[in-house]
C-alpha cells in the first residue's frame, strides 16, 4: 500500500475479455474507478470503431432526455434527485429504455403541437371577438349621430354603416366596402400612414384597442393589438388594402354587416371560446402529468444513460483479437489495487453468465508510468495546489506532505495576526463542520466553490495565523501582555521629557518576555525599526532551512532512483555551496543574538558587510562594528569561500566527464541498433504486443552519447543553482514585507478609524461606535482577511513552488486519470448547469 | 542578561511532549506515516519561531522609544 511520500507503484495490465462478458466487467470497472485505460486504436476514426453505432444510439437517447429535462423545467416541475446511484443497465435493456424515451417524447411532442394549434385557435377566437365588439361600438356611434340627423322612426335593425348618408349623396347607393382586422399596436401608426399614402387618402380607418395583452401562439409572449376597420370604394382599393394589411401581418376577419349577424356571431364566438377553454386546459393538463411522471424518474435515467455511453466509450478503446471472440485491452492500475481489480472482473463475468473467465496480465513495459497519488479529502488540497504547478513525476518525493504544515506556516507567518486568524479559522472551522450539507448544495458560484474545496487549507491557514499573531503579539494591532512586560520605566523624579528612549541597561529586566513580542513594542515609536530586523532575520533563518529541506529531498530521490553519481556530482556540492554560504550567514545570526547586548551596542557587527567583506577577503579594523567577530574568522571565512567557489565546476564539470567516460567504456551490447529511431530516448519505447522486453541501457545504445547536451543542461543546472541559491534567499524576504504590510495596515485602520469612535462621549458616541465599527468591520473583512489573505496565499504558493521546489523537484509526470463512472457524472452534471 | 530558564524549558518540554509522546499514540490506520510528519514538522516549525523570538529579545541592542502619556501610565499601572 503506497503512501502520500511517493506515489503509487504503477503496472501495466493487459486484459483479455470475452466478448459477452465485456460489457459487465466494463460497468463493473467504471464502478471501482481504479483503472486507465489506453487507447488501442488511435488511428482509427471515432465513426470506424466497432461500437459506433451504440454510442450513437445512447446520443439518440441524451438528446431525447435533454429535451424532456427542458419541458420539464419550462412547466417548473422539481426533479427528484434522490442520489442513489443505478447501476449501468444491461444492453438488452437499453432497448426497453429506447423505447420508453421514444414514447415519451412522441407523446410530449403530439401535446406540444396540438397545444399549439389549439392555442392559435383561441387567439383567432378572441380577435374575432374583440373585433365584433369594437365595430359594435363604430356601429353605435354611426348610429347615434344618425339617430340625430334623422327621424327616429327608423328601425334600429336596418341601419347601415352610412345610412341614407350613403343614399341620399349622388342619389345612387355608395357601395362601401370594408375589412376588419387586428393589428399589432405598435405597427398601427405606420399601417394608417401607408394606407393613407398608397390609397391616396380614399380609405378610412376607424381603430380602437385591445386592452387585454395576448398570447403569441408560438413565442408565448403578450403582445397588444388593436381593432381596426378600414372602409374603401370599389375593386382596386380593396385588393391594395388586403395587400397592405397582408404586409403588416394584420389578420382579417370576416365581420357581417348587420347588427342582427354580428350578434349571433358574437355569441357564437364565446361559445366557441369556452369550449376551446376547457380542451386547452385539459390538454394543459395532460401534459403536466405525463411531465411528472417523467420527473421522478428522469436524474436516473440520465445517470444510466451516461454509464452506458462511457461504457461503449471504453469498448471501443479495446482491441479485438484475431479469433474475433475476445477483446484485449491495456490498462494502467496501482500494483496494490491488483486484488480488487481481479475482484471486479470475477463479479462482471458472473454477473453476464459467461463461462470463460477474464484474465488479467501484468505487463513490464518501459513506459513511463502515470502518476497516482492517493489522497483523501484533507489531503486532496494540499496535493491540488502541489500538482498545479507540476505533476510529480513517476515515483519521485512528493513534496505534499510537508505542504500540509509549511504551506500555511509561511502564510501565517507573512499574516501574522490572531484576530484575523481567528476569522479565518472560524470560518475554516465552519466550513469544515457543515461539509456535508454545503456540498450536498450543489453551487455553481466558481469562487465559493473555490473556498470550499480549500477549506482544510484554510483552517490550517488560520489556526498557524493564531500561532504566529501570538508570537508577534499582534491582535487586531493591540498587544496582549499576558505574562508582565520584560520593560519598565525609569524611576520619576521630575516631570518626563516628551519621549524617553528606554536603557536596556536599567529599565530592562534581563530576561525576555516568555513567549512572543514583549508588549512594549507595540505602543512605541521606533516599533518598526525593531521588528524590521527581528523579521528579516526571521525569514533568512526559514528560507534558509526550508532551502536546506528541499535540497536534502533530492538526496532522497536520488537514493531511491539509484544514482549514486548524481550524489557525488550534484547533492553535494549543493549542499556545501548553501551551508558555507547561507548555512553559515543563520549561525552568524544565531550568535550576534547571544554575544551582543546594550554595553557594545554600538560595536554589534553588522552582518551584512561581514557577509560582503566574506566574498571580497577584506577585514578591515577601523570601525569597531566591521572588525572581526570571533578569533580566527579570517581564516574559517576564506575556507568556507574557497569551498563554496569549489563546488561550482564540481558541479559543472565532473558529472558530464564521468558520464561521457562511462559511455566510452560501456560492454558493446550486440542489440539489434535502430538507427531510424535516431533520438535519445528516456525510456520512451514502442512496445510490441506486451511481453518482448527491450534490454536495459539501451537509451544510450540508440545513437551516441550527446556529449555536447549533456554538458549544456549541466551548466545551465549549476548556474541555475548557484544563482538561485542567493536569489531565492532575498526571495525570502517577502516573508517580512508582507507580515510588514499587514501589520501597518491594520494598525493604520485602527487609528485612522476605530479610534475615532472612541472619542464622543456617552450614548451618541455609542451610536457613532455602532456606525464606526461596521465600517472597522468591513474593512478589515475586506482588505485585511481578503485582500491580505489572497496575497499572502499567493506568496507562500509562489515561495513554495519556485524556492522549495526548484532543488529536487522534477514534475514532468502525468496524471493518472481513471476510468470512474463518479468523475464521468459530475463532469456531465457541472456541463449540465 | 540573557535567557531566563524557566520559559525555554517550560516552552520546549511543552513541544516535546506533544512532538515527541503524542506521535506514538496514533492509531496504526494508513494514515500514520502522514500524521506523524505533519506533526514533527509542524513542532519544528513552532519551537523554531519561538525559539527565533526568545533568543532576539535576550540582548536588546536599543529599547524602544516611549512617550510621555504611555510613560506615565507605564509607571503609574506598574506593568
Amino acid at each position: 500500500m503506497g503512501s502520500l511520500f511517493r506515489c503509487e507503484e504503477m503496472t501495466l495490465c493487459q486484459l483479455f475479455l470475452q466478448s459477452e462478458a465485456a460489457y459487465a466487467c466494463v460497468s463493473e470497472l467504471g464502478e471501482l474507478g481504479l483503472v486507465q485505460f489506453r487507447d488501442l486504436n488511435p488511428d482509427v476514426n471515432s465513426f470506424q470503431r466497432k461500437f459506433v453505432n451504440e454510442v450513437r444510439r445512447c446520443d439518440e437517447m441524451e438528446r431525447k432526455l435533454r429535451f424532456l429535462e427542458k419541458e420539464i423545467k419550462k412547466d417548473g416541475i422539481p426533479m427528484l434527485d434522490i442520489g442513489d446511484n443505478p447501476e449501468a443497465p444491461q444492453p438488452r435493456e437499453m432497448i426497453d429504455l429506447e423505447a420508453t424515451f421514444e414514447k415519451l417524447e412522441n407523446e410530449l411532442k403530439e401535446v406540444n403541437t396540438n397545444a399549439e394549434a389549439l392555442k392559435k385557435t383561441y387567439l383567432e377566437l378572441t380577435e374575432l371577438k374583440h373585433i365584433l365588439r369594437k365595430t359594435q361600438a363604430f356601429f353605435d356611434e354611426a348610429e347615434f349621430h344618425h339617430a340625430q340627423m334623422h327621424d327616429p322612426s327608423m328601425q334600429e335593425e336596418s341601419v347601415t354603416l352610412l345610412g341614407e348618408e350613403g343614399l341620399r349623396a349622388g342619389g345612387q347607393a355608395l357601395k362601401l366596402g370594408f375589412v376588419a382586422g387586428v393589428v399589432l399596436r405598435e405597427r398601427l401608426p405606420s399601417f394608417e400612414r401607408m394606407l393613407w399614402r398608397v390609397c391616396r387618402g380614399n380609405v378610412f380607418l376607424r381603430q380602437a384597442e385591445i386592452d387585454t395583452p395576448l398570447e403569441d401562439p408560438v413565442s408565448g409572449d403578450q403582445v397588444n393589438k388593436c381593432v381596426f376597420i378600414v372602409f374603401f370604394q370599389g375593386e382596386q382599393l380593396k385588393s391594395r388594402v388586403k395587400k397592405i394589411c397582408e404586409g403588416f401581418r394584420a389578420t382579417l376577419y370576416p365581420c357581417p354587416e348587420t347588427p342582427a349577424d354580428r350578434r349571433e356571431m358574437s355569441i357564437g364566438v364565446m361559445t366557441r371560446i369556452e369550449d376551446l377553454n376547457t380542451v386547452l386546459g385539459q390538454t394543459t393538463d395532460h401534459r403536466h402529468r405525463v411531465l411528472v411522471a417523467a420527473a421522478k424518474n428522469i436524474k436516473n435515467w440520465f445517470v444510466k444513460v451516461r454509464k452506458i455511453k462511457a461504457i461503449y466509450h471504453t469498448l471501443n478503446l479495446f482491441n479485438l483479437d484475431v479469433t474475433q471472440k475476445c477483446l484485449i485491452s491495456e490498462c494502467w492500475c496501482a500494483v496494490c489495487d491488483l486484488e480488487k481489480i481481479q475482484m471486479a472482473l470475477r463479479r462482471g463475468t458472473e454477473r453476464s453468465g459467461s463461462t470463460v473467465p477474464s484474465i488479467l496480465n501484468r505487463m513490464d513495459s518501459k513506459e513511463t508510468p502515470p502518476t497516482y497519488n492517493r489522497t483523501n479529502k484533507f489531503t486532496r488540497g494540499f496535493q491540488n495546489i502541489v500538482d498545479a504547478y507540476g505533476v510529480a513525476s513517476y515515483r519521485e518525493v512528493n513534496p505534499a506532505p510537508y505542504t500540509i504544515i509549511t504551506f500555511p506556516f509561511l502564510f501565517a507567518v507573512m499574516f501574522g495576526d490572531a484576530g484575523h486568524g481567528l476569522i479565518m479559522a472560524l470560518f475554516g472551522l465552519w466550513m469544515v463542520l457543515k461539509e456535508k450539507a454545503l456540498s450536498a448544495q450543489k453551487s455553481d458560484n466558481e469562487i465559493w466553490n473555490t473556498f470550499f474545496n480549500g477549506r482544510y487549507i484554510i483552517l490550517l491557514m488560520g489556526t498557524f495565523s493564531i500561532y504566529t499573531g501570538l508570537i508577534y503579539n499582534d491582535v487586531f494591532s493591540k498587544s496582549l501582555n499576558i505574562f508582565g512586560s520584560s520593560w519598565n520605566s525609569p524611576a520619576m523624579k521630575e516631570l518626563f521629557p516628551s519621549h524617553i528612549q528606554l536603557n536596556p541597561a536599567s529599565q530592562y529586566q534581563g530576561v525576555p518576555y516568555p513567549f512572543g513580542i514583549d508588549p512594549v513594542w507595540q505602543v512605541a515609536e521606533n516599533k518598526i525599526l525593531f521588528m524590521n530586523s527581528y523579521k528579516m532575520k526571521v525569514s533568512v533563518i526559514l528560507g534558509v532551512s526550508q532551502m536546506i529541506f528541499g535540497v536534502s529531498l533530492s538526496l532522497i530521490n536520488h537514493k531511491y532512483f539509484k544514482h549514486p553519481l548524481n550524489v557525488i556530482c550534484e547533492f553535494v556540492p549543493q549542499i556545501i555551496f548553501l551551508l558555507a554560504i547561507f548555512g553559515y550567514l543563520v549561525l552568524l545570526i544565531f550568535a550576534k543574538w547571544v554575544t551582543y547586548d546594550v554595553s557594545d551596542s554600538s560595536c554589534a557587527r553588522s552582518l551584512l558587510i561581514m557577509l560582503i567583506n566574506m566574498f571580497i577577503f577584506s577585514y578591515p579594523t577601523h570601525p569597531c562594528y566591521l572588525s572581526a567577530m570571533y578569533n580566527g574568522q579570517e581564516g574559517i571565512q576564506a575556507i568556507l569561500v574557497i569551498l563554496a567557489i569549489v563546488c561550482i565546476p564540481w558541479m559543472l564539470f565532473v558529472k558530464p566527464f564521468i558520464l561521457r567516460r562511462q559511455w566510452l567504456n560501456r560492454p558493446h551490447l550486440m542489440s539489434s541498433p535502430k538507427p531510424a529511431d535516431g533520438a535519445i530516448d528516456e525510456g520512451e519505447v514502442v512496445h510490441e504486443d506486451g511481453t518482448t522486453r527491450i534490454e536495459a541501457g539501451h537509451e544510450e545504445s540508440e545513437e551516441g552519447f550527446n556529449f555536447g547536451d549533456v554538458f549544456i543542461h549541466q551548466a545551465i543546472h549549476t548556474i541555475e543553482y548557484c544563482l538561485g541559491s542567493i536569489s531565492h534567499t532575498a526571495s525570502y524576504l517577502r516573508l517580512w514585507a508582507l507580515s510588514l504590510a499587514h501589520a501597518q495596515l491594520s494598525e493604520v485602520l485602527w487609528t485612522m478609524v476605530m479610534k475615532i469612535g472612541f472619542v464622543v462621549p456617552t450614548w451618541p458616541g455609542g451610536i457613532i461606535l455602532y456606525l464606526i465599527f461596521a465600517f472597522w468591520a468591513g474593512l478589515t473583512i475586506g482588505v485585511l482577511l481578503i485582500m491580505e489573505g489572497l496575497s499572502a496565499f499567493l506568496h507562500a504558493l509562489r515561495l513554495h513552488w519556485v524556492e522549495f521546489q526548484s532543488k529536487f523537484y522534477g514534475g514532468t509526470g502525468y496524471m493518472f486519470s481513471p476510468f470512474s463512472f463518479e468523475t464521468i457524472l459530475e463532469l456531465a452534471s457541472t456541463e449540465d448547469k | 542578561m540573557g535567557a531566563s530558564a524557566a520559559p525555554v524549558i517550560v516552552i520546549t518540554l511543552f513541544w516535546i511532549v506533544i512532538g515527541g509522546v503524542i506521535p506514538w499514540f496514533v492509531p496504526k490506520n494508513e494514515n500514520k506515516g502522514i500524521i506523524q510528519t505533519m506533526q514533527f514538522v509542524a513542532i519544528f516549525c513552532v519551537l523554531y519561531i519561538w525559539l527565533c523570538t526568545y533568543m532576539m529579545q535576550m540582548n536588546p541592542l536599543f529599547g524602544p522609544l516611549i512617550d510621555n502619556k504611555t510613560l506615565t501610565m507605564i509607571h503609574a499601572s506598574k506593568w
